[in-house]
């Protein structure tokens, strides 16, 4: 594999932590090109969150380098490597209950993001417009005024996820978007995903096979912190060591 | 600050004050046991906690008052039976506030702390009503007066000797009823993980009663040794609360030993400072440290690192 | 639909609000009560300031600080130490062993005024450090744990120490702090007798403006897109992490604002009652004044000032006559507004009076508009 290539969105090295001894992620590499929408699988426990965790820097990594766009993520707080330029979402939605609809997409638009911004931050015209287009892309702009802790589960995961797109981050990084969803609503989310992924690099970790071969364009199969296969779908899925410990059962 | 003294009368100073900073550390222990108990396995924060060791105190002043006016030849052993009740009479308090109170508010620790303030408020005008605002105290039977003499310089009073053998054989109690009783492994596993420990079979409620009349009952029997050492008033817990929260904040929440060394380090500090200083300028010294270095390292001193 | 509702600083029903505490405070009060009573109102209000500090810091971010009385203090000794030395001139200090400095300093054996009283000679200094050195102090503190994520039951354990370690201070170092009587026999500001009847009227009114002025401000934030977040904040913290927002400068900022606004209730209790001491540094004051918050509703400002009304008005009528009954009332009331009324008087207001009063006045001009639910009064 190519280790310099400029190309990368994202380079992920030798990516370690450990907890009291126990490495959840070891020694892990891996690198995302733009435009590209990469597939974490992996069995239970097998450190894909921790990895998320890792590179948004809701955990502190024990060793290793995150270069995104040539920037050390690693000794960066959060909020600079959302802007950044780098999307997390969680897997389970965490949204603003207390807040509406609106308000939760407006607290996500990128202005006004320090202390006197947000204090003198208007709600103009441009906000208002760009919620709006938003909200119809995420299929809640019948709900804008409606509080978030009224939403459907799955309308709520697609709130969060137009938290980010409002963002509008380079590298979007999906933990389980479909998962806890109806049929129905699996379909409409593959549908915005496909539609999001087409001008940024997105990272999904999910377990459902089928809409992993739906949006996948390369998938890295992680095993104990580590990387146990990487390539295309159908790569990974002829992959002994893959079929043993995870596709197997 | 040591030019005025000779080397023999600063090896007695520090160790009278070193052994005053034992009796202290013992009172630490035994008011911190407690709500290590309540506050590192629950979670909860109870402002009361200085007004069931008061508790305590009461009862072990009833009790001496009733051997002494019915049980005369008993009295050298009031004191036993005083503190096993004082442990009852608290912990039957504590299950019954848990019962009233706290199990409604697990999910909101900051309004447990206020509705615990209000209760500790509550306790202490009952104390004032019934046995009037004046500090009393109890008779110490003979053999625990006077004290030991180590060396010429150094003298060691008996009834601190006895507070620290307390304080001793409690922290040894609670241990073994933590890490090798059925019911310290369920409260563990509570602590760890609620709905797992419920879908196991382990009576949630009832071991979060329990857990709140032990904290609460342990308390009770620090009073009861308090009275040892000093006399009882109805407002002499809200005195302690914060020392006592200190403790163990600083020990690391859910670490029985990071409490011990915590209340070692702060009444050791604490003590030997009073000598060179005021009591005043030891104790604000002592807390700001302590304050101080919580600010650095909010874990406190003995702490895991959790996977998230 | 378009949003364009609440972009107005004040909505209809907020400013029928602020009339009607406007009116109380200015009017009604006024009018029905004697210069003594009034006065007694007015240290109410100053312990409202802390309660509007308090609807911001909890109520909406949710960080619990038991430690408001610090900040009060701080204020309210900046006050007193200029208000002290203006009354420790050497003509009415002359019978001192050291004339010109304040009388407890005397008594302690010092000599010499402490280098850190000058800069309270001026009172252009003194306004300053009134705000300031709370501020300074609240912000060291909210940085050192705010920075490093401590927040909670810690935050609030670690506050009600730093009130303790103060109290303990001032008492300690009398010499320089007035110990446990506080600084007392405060005078003339500016060469103005403070302690007339007519004085007392004025300060009344220069305090409800000032708590008007705060009122506006905390509206001002809670309407601001911060105001959001920090109710963001207080139910998802790392969803506005990662958000891309800097959480503990947040929390920074309104923990300073409440000391702010603390700051300045205290240096209007010292110029009302004409003193300031330890006792409303404490654990003890610290805490009761989270209680006025919580009963007046702790997600409303205007909540929080009759909430403080009505609780110092009981306590002041009840341990006149009934001090035992006092302190059971208190802790029952912190026990009942957190069990059974935790929104408090805004959210009693809101589901009972509310729907009563609109349901009233629909019935009369026909139109059932108003007689929707709405959230709390804000």
């Amino acid at each position: 594999m190519v280790q310099n290539n400029p190309n990368f969105v994202l380079m992920v090295e030798d990516l370690t932590v450990s907890f009291d001894g126990f490495k959840a992620v070891n020694d892990l590499s891996f690198y995302v090109e733009p435009n590209e929408c990469r597939v974490i699988i992996g069995p239970n426990g097998a450190g894909k969150t921790t990895v998320l965790d890792l590179i948004c820097g809701r955990t502190k990594a024990t060793g290793g380098s995150v270069n995104f766009k040539g920037q050390e993520l690693l000794n960066m707080r959060e909020d600079q490597i959302v802007h950044a330029g780098v999307g997390r979402k969680f897997q389970t939605p965490s949204v603003y209950e207390d807040l509406t609809v609106f308000e939760n997409l407006e607290l996500s638009y990128p202005k006004g993001h320090n202390v006197f911004g947000a204090l003198f931050f208007r709600r103009d015209d441009t906000v208002k417009d760009r919620i709006q287009e938003i909200a119809e892309m995420i299929f809640l702009e019948e709900l804008l005024q409606e509080k978030a802790a009224f939403l459907s589960h799955g309308q709520k995961q697609w709130l969060e996820i137009g938290m980010l797109l409002i963002q509008d981050p380079e590298l979007l990084m999906l933990d389980e978007p479909v998962a806890g969803m109806s049929v129905a609503e699996r379909k409409k989310t593959a549908e915005l995903l496909n539609r999001i992924i087409a001008d940024r690099s997105v990272i999904v970790i999910e377990h459902d096979m089928g809409f992993v071969a739906d949006i996948a364009t390369r998938v890295t199969v992680l095993h104990q912190g580590k990387v146990l296969s990487e390539g295309s779908m159908e790569r990974v899925q002829n992959d002994p060591k893959v079929i043993e410990v995870y596709l197997g059962h | 600050m040591f030019a005025d003294y000779s080397m023999g009368e600063l090896t007695a100073i520090f160790a009278m004050q070193g052994f005053a900073g034992l009796i202290l550390f013992s009172v630490f222990v035994l008011m911190a046991l407690g709500l290590a108990i309540i506050f590192g396995q629950m979670g909860v924060i109870n402002m009361a906690h200085g007004e069931f060791m008061i508790l305590g105190a009461y009862v072990t002043y009833l009790v001496s008052n009733v051997f002494s006016d019915y049980l005369p030849f008993l009295f050298s052993i009031y004191f036993f039976v005083a503190m096993a009740l004082a442990f009852v009479v608290t912990g039957a308090l504590g299950m019954f506030v848990e019962w009233a109170m706290i199990r409604h508010l697990y999910k909101r620790p900051l309004d447990t702390l206020l509705a615990t303030w209000g209760l500790s408020l509550i306790l202490q005008q009952i104390y004032r009503s019934v046995f009037g605002a004046r500090e009393v105290g109890v008779t110490i039977p003979e053999w625990m007066m006077g004290s030991l003499p180590l060396t010429d310089m150094i003298e060691v009073p008996i009834n601190g000797m006895f507070v620290m053998v307390l304080a001793v054989g409690i922290s040894i109690a609670i241990y073994v009823l933590m890490f090798r009783s059925t019911w310290g492994k369920q409260v563990r596993a509570i602590n760890q993980n609620r709905i797992m420990a419920g879908a196991v079979g382990i009576n949630t409620e009832w071991t979060d009663r329990l857990t709140f009349g032990i904290g609460c009952g342990v308390a009770g029997v620090a009073g009861s040794a308090f009275t040892m050492i000093g006399s009882t008033g109805p407002t002499a817990g809200q005195l302690y609360i914060v020392d006592t929260f200190l403790v163990v904040v600083f020990g690391g929440a859910g670490s029985l030993l990071g409490t011990i060394a915590s209340a070692f380090s702060i009444s050791q500090a604490q003590s030997i400072l009073e000598f060179f200083l005021s009591g005043s300028m030891a104790k604000v010294l002592t807390l700001l440290t302590v304050v101080g270095i919580l600010m650095l390292r909010p874990q406190g001193l003995f702490a895991l690192k959790l996977r998230k | 639909m378009t949003p364009t509702k609440k972009t107005a600083f004040l909505t209809p029903k907020e400013m029928i609000g602020f009339a009607i505490l406007a009116a109380l405070i200015f009017v009604v009060l006024p009018l029905a009560l004697d210069t003594f009573r009034l006065n007694l109102f007015g240290k109410y209000l100053t312990y409202a300031f802390v309660a509007v500090g308090l609807v911001l810091c909890w109520g909406a971010g949710g960080i619990l600080s038991l430690g408001q009385g610090v900040f009060f203090g701080l204020g309210g000794y900046c006050m007193a130490m200029f208000l002290k030395l203006e009354a420790s001139t050497p003509e009415n200090t002359a019978i001192q062993s050291t004339p010109g400095i304040p009388d407890f300093m005397d008594w302690n054996q010092i000599t010499a005024l402490p280098w850190w009283w000058e800069p309270f000679h001026s009172f252009g200094l003194t306004l300053i450090a009134i705000i300031a050195v709370p501020v300074v102090f609240a912000f060291i503190i909210a940085f050192a744990m705010f920075r490093r994520r401590v927040g909670g039951v810690y935050f609030a354990i670690i506050t009600q120490a730093i009130a303790a370690i103060l109290t303990i201070l001032i008492i300690g170092q009398q010499g320089f702090t007035g110990g446990v009587n506080g600084i007392t026999d405060l005078r003339t500001l500016h060469g103005w007798d403070i302690r007339t009847d007519e004085a007392k009227n004025i300060l009344y009114f220069v305090n409800g403006i000032l708590l008007f002025a705060v009122l506006f401000a905390a509206h001002y934030v809670r309407k601001s897109k911060l105001g959001r977040l920090l109710i963001a904040m207080r139910d998802q913290e790392d969803r506005v992490r990662f958000s891309g927002y800097d959480v503990a400068s947040f929390k920074i900022f309104v923990f300073c604002l409440g000391a702010a606004f603390s700051a300045i209730g205290g240096a209007m209790f010292t110029l009302q009652v004409g003193f300031m001491s330890p006792t409303l540094v404490g654990i003890v004051p610290s805490i009761e004044m989270v209680i006025f918050c919580a009963v007046g509703g702790r997600l409303s400002i205007i909540g929080a000032v009759y909430g403080t009304l009505l609780v110092n008005f009981a306590k002041t009528t009840f341990s006149e006559s009934f001090p035992e009954v006092w302190l059971l009332g208190l802790g029952a009331l912190f026990i009942a507004v957190v069990m059974a009324f935790p929104r408090g008087l805004a959210g009693i207001w809101a589901d009972w009076v509310e729907p009563r009063l609109s349901s009233l006045f629909s019935r009369k001009t026909g139109d059932d508009s108003t007689a929707a639910p709405k959230t709390p009064a804000e």
